[in-house]
């Protein structure tokens, strides 16, 4: 198993070395460059000049290149033009928004997807299996965007002053504030450190802070908050969920070992659960992880709806801001995330399978 | 299969012997038809098409025109249809006007022509790319191969629409910017099912024998191994044309695709987008038309997947 972790690391790294060059050249290929971009179309030569000279932008392409490798390797992305502040400090803020988006909408999209794969493909061909599938098929057309102001004005105006009402917009309410917990527990760190930056990070999922200190009108808040946007972005992994459930059911409940199981007389719940569902269950995992890549292009359009500033909405401003360090430190992240998911989706394959470890 | 469910009438023996089996591609057409959602989807997919070409016969306005001085309408009116006791002195117009006067149902009866123009040319322009791609490697082999693939898992690791929003930003917003990016998006996916198909034909026998008898390797590509790549590839091809209009309509809704005054839906909804709690009606047609026009593609996918693998024949 080990022999099979290193192999399959070895192989994710010349992909996250190809990842680092396409977002070095895609930043350098913007038109315009960031003087424009910053100063606007009527600045100055001399002006760009010195902004260049300044920013390191008037170097050669190779060496801009290797600084650029060498402070991410130090784990520094360099500093936004547009803000003037650290990009890994941004991310700290913003990458805790769009991951508790991206894992309430799986957990939303799992814990309906399977349930319903698995019952349509135990009633094959009923009412509940069409009315499933035609239900699975609308929701991989049903464009993010959309799906997601009709919810807005259905929740926040049509059910305004019923108990039903849902916030259109930002992650709490005006005057909800959310305690860190390191400050609820008074433990120290000095700013700028490290600790420091991992406490701020770990604060910053809004949900899992107030859940761990006990502040639960903000817990019922932030909740609220993430409802729609978490609905809106499940709806397409959602209903791949469903059919891929429901497939991987299908071909395992007409195999021999499931009407062995039968046959010894197990409860039905049994059979389902025990023997088809758990040899099922492969795939599953496979496409739930797959649908994680989903999750980070649907967020650019979810945080875009509900005005919430994570990492996709960060990266939309950053590309047409051509705010280079952001694009740059930004897709990098989102890319070395998503190679990182697809190295564990497979690891847990060898990890169910031991077939594949073998090979 | 309707050999082993012979019916229990006499048969002349000569006959079943000599009768010419039916085609595959006979075969699948049947399959086809029998599923009730793929033709569901084809049905939506005629339509949509008849809708695009006789958009000028079945719109009632010119998409593009203001109908300020022309009629007594308010922009942004709610629907107003006189079967449904509409007054009869207002001027009809079934989806309501938008933000600039003009007629929504015209706007939403051009839009498919766009999409589906964004739909079969994105996908045609990936599908070639990729499979030139996906054959060269899978039949060259050796370093290419590696380094082509490579290069494709590179594209693989970001997001489709991070990275497309990405590309529209080095070639500038519009609708061509916006379709080449997401036809650059999906090349992989293609390029991936021919190099799949390449190499499960390379070493057949009579690909061997091919070679032996001195075909050239274009030729060879276009008798043995197109053919058995095509399958894969319509469904593939199917199914993304769903994606792509999804995807440039995403780019167009964040201001990076089709450029106003363009009736393109994606970009229709983004314009009234702050208008949704006044005139909820401007972001609900736009979608919903989206979405019937990808459903269209995406049962048409599934069926055909079905229809043309004769595993999942039932």
């Amino acid at each position: 198993m080990l022999q099979y972790i290193g192999r399959r690391i070895l192989t994710a790294i010349p992909v996250l070395i190809g990842v680092m060059l396409v977002t070095f050249a895609m930043a350098r290929m913007i038109p315009g460059g960031p003087c424009v971009a910053m100063l606007g179309e009527k600045a100055r030569p001399e002006t760009c000049a010195r902004f260049n000279a300044e920013k390191g932008f008037d170097r050669p392409i190779p060496v801009q290149l290797a600084v650029y490798i060498r402070d991410v390797a130090t784990g520094d992305l360099g500093t936004s033009i547009r803000f003037q502040r650290a990009v890994t400090q941004i991310i700290i803020e913003r990458l805790p928004l769009t991951m508790e988006l991206g894992i309430v909408a799986l957990i939303i999209a799992t814990i309906i997807g399977v349930p319903a794969g698995i019952i349509s493909a135990i009633r094959r061909n009923s009412a509940i299996d069409v009315g499933t599938m035609v239900g699975a098929n609308v929701g991989v057309s049903m464009p993010v965007f959309w799906l997601g102001l009709m919810l807005a004005y259905i929740f926040a105006i049509q059910l305004k002053g019923t108990p039903f009402q849902l916030p259109p917009s930002g992650r709490l309410s005006a005057g909800v504030t959310s305690t860190p917990f390191f400050e609820v527990y008074g433990w120290s760190a000095t700013k700028g450190t490290l600790l420091y930056s991992m406490y701020q990070f770990i604060a910053n999922f809004y949900l899992l802070n107030s859940l761990i200190t006990g502040q639960w009108s903000v817990f019922r808040d932030a909740l609220t908050h993430l409802l729609l946007p978490s609905v809106a972005l499940a709806t397409i992994p959602m209903s791949i969920i469903a059919r891929m459930t429901r497939a991987s059911m299908l071909d395992v409940l007409g195999r021999d070992y499931v009407r062995t199981a039968r046959a010894k007389g197990l409860t039905n719940v049994k059979v389902i659960m025990a023997h088809a569902f758990k040899n099922a269950l492969l795939p599953i995992v496979t496409i739930i992880g797959l649908q994680l890549g989903s999750v980070f292009s649907g967020a650019v359009l979810t945080e875009t709806i509900f005005g919430l500033a994570g990492v996709g909405r960060m990266l939309y401003e950053g590309i047409t801001a051509r705010d280079y360090p952001v694009i740059q430190g930004f897709t990098l992240v989102i890319a070395f995330g998503y190679v990182a998911v697809n190295l564990v989706v497979d690891l847990s394959y060898a990890f169910f399978d031991p077939r594949i470890r073998l090979e | 299969m309707a050999t082993t469910s012979a019916p229990t009438t006499a048969v002349p023996v000569s006959d079943v012997f000599t009768r010419q089996p039916e085609s595959l591609w006979r075969q699948a057409i049947r399959a086809f038809f029998r599923q009730r959602s793929a033709v569901l989807g084809l049905t939506i997919i005629v339509l949509l098409v008849l809708v695009s070409i006789f958009a000028p016969l079945l719109a009632p306005y010119d998409p593009e025109q203001v109908l300020i001085g022309i009629e007594n309408v308010q922009k942004r009116s709610v629907p107003c249809i006189h079967l449904f006791g509409c007054p009869a002195d207002q001027p009809q117009h079934i989806m309501g006007t938008d933000g600039n006067n003009r007629d929504e149902l015209s706007r939403i009866i051009y839009g498919a022509r766009i999409s589906l123009y964004v739909g079969f040319l994105t996908v045609g322009f990936a599908i070639l790319i990729g499979v030139l791609l996906g054959a060269i490697a899978g039949y060259i082999g050796g370093w290419i191969d590696n380094v082509l693939m490579r290069i494709l898992d590179v594209l693989l690791a970001f997001p489709a629409l991070l990275l497309a929003i990405a590309i529209v930003s080095v070639l500038g917003p519009g609708l061509i910017n916006a379709m080449l990016a997401i036809a650059i998006v999906s090349i992989p996916a293609y390029a991936r099912v021919m190099r799949a198909s390449v190499l499960s034909v390379k070493q057949e026998e009579y690909v061997q024998a091919a070679r032996v008898v001195g075909a050239s390797p274009i030729a060879i590509l276009f008798q043995h191994v197109m053919p058995n790549a095509l399958s894969p590839l319509i469904v593939q091809g199917t199914l993304g044309i769903g994606t792509a209009i999804l995807e440039t309509a995403a780019l167009s809704f964040l201001g990076l695709g089709a450029q106003p005054p363009t009736p393109e839906w994606g970009s229709m909804l983004s314009a009234e987008r702050n208008q949704l709690f006044s005139a909820p009606h401007l972001v609900f047609f736009p979608g919903l038309a989206i979405m019937i026009n990808v459903l269209g593609f995406n049962l048409l996918g599934d069926g055909l997947r079905d229809a043309l693998d004769p595993r999942l024949r039932r």
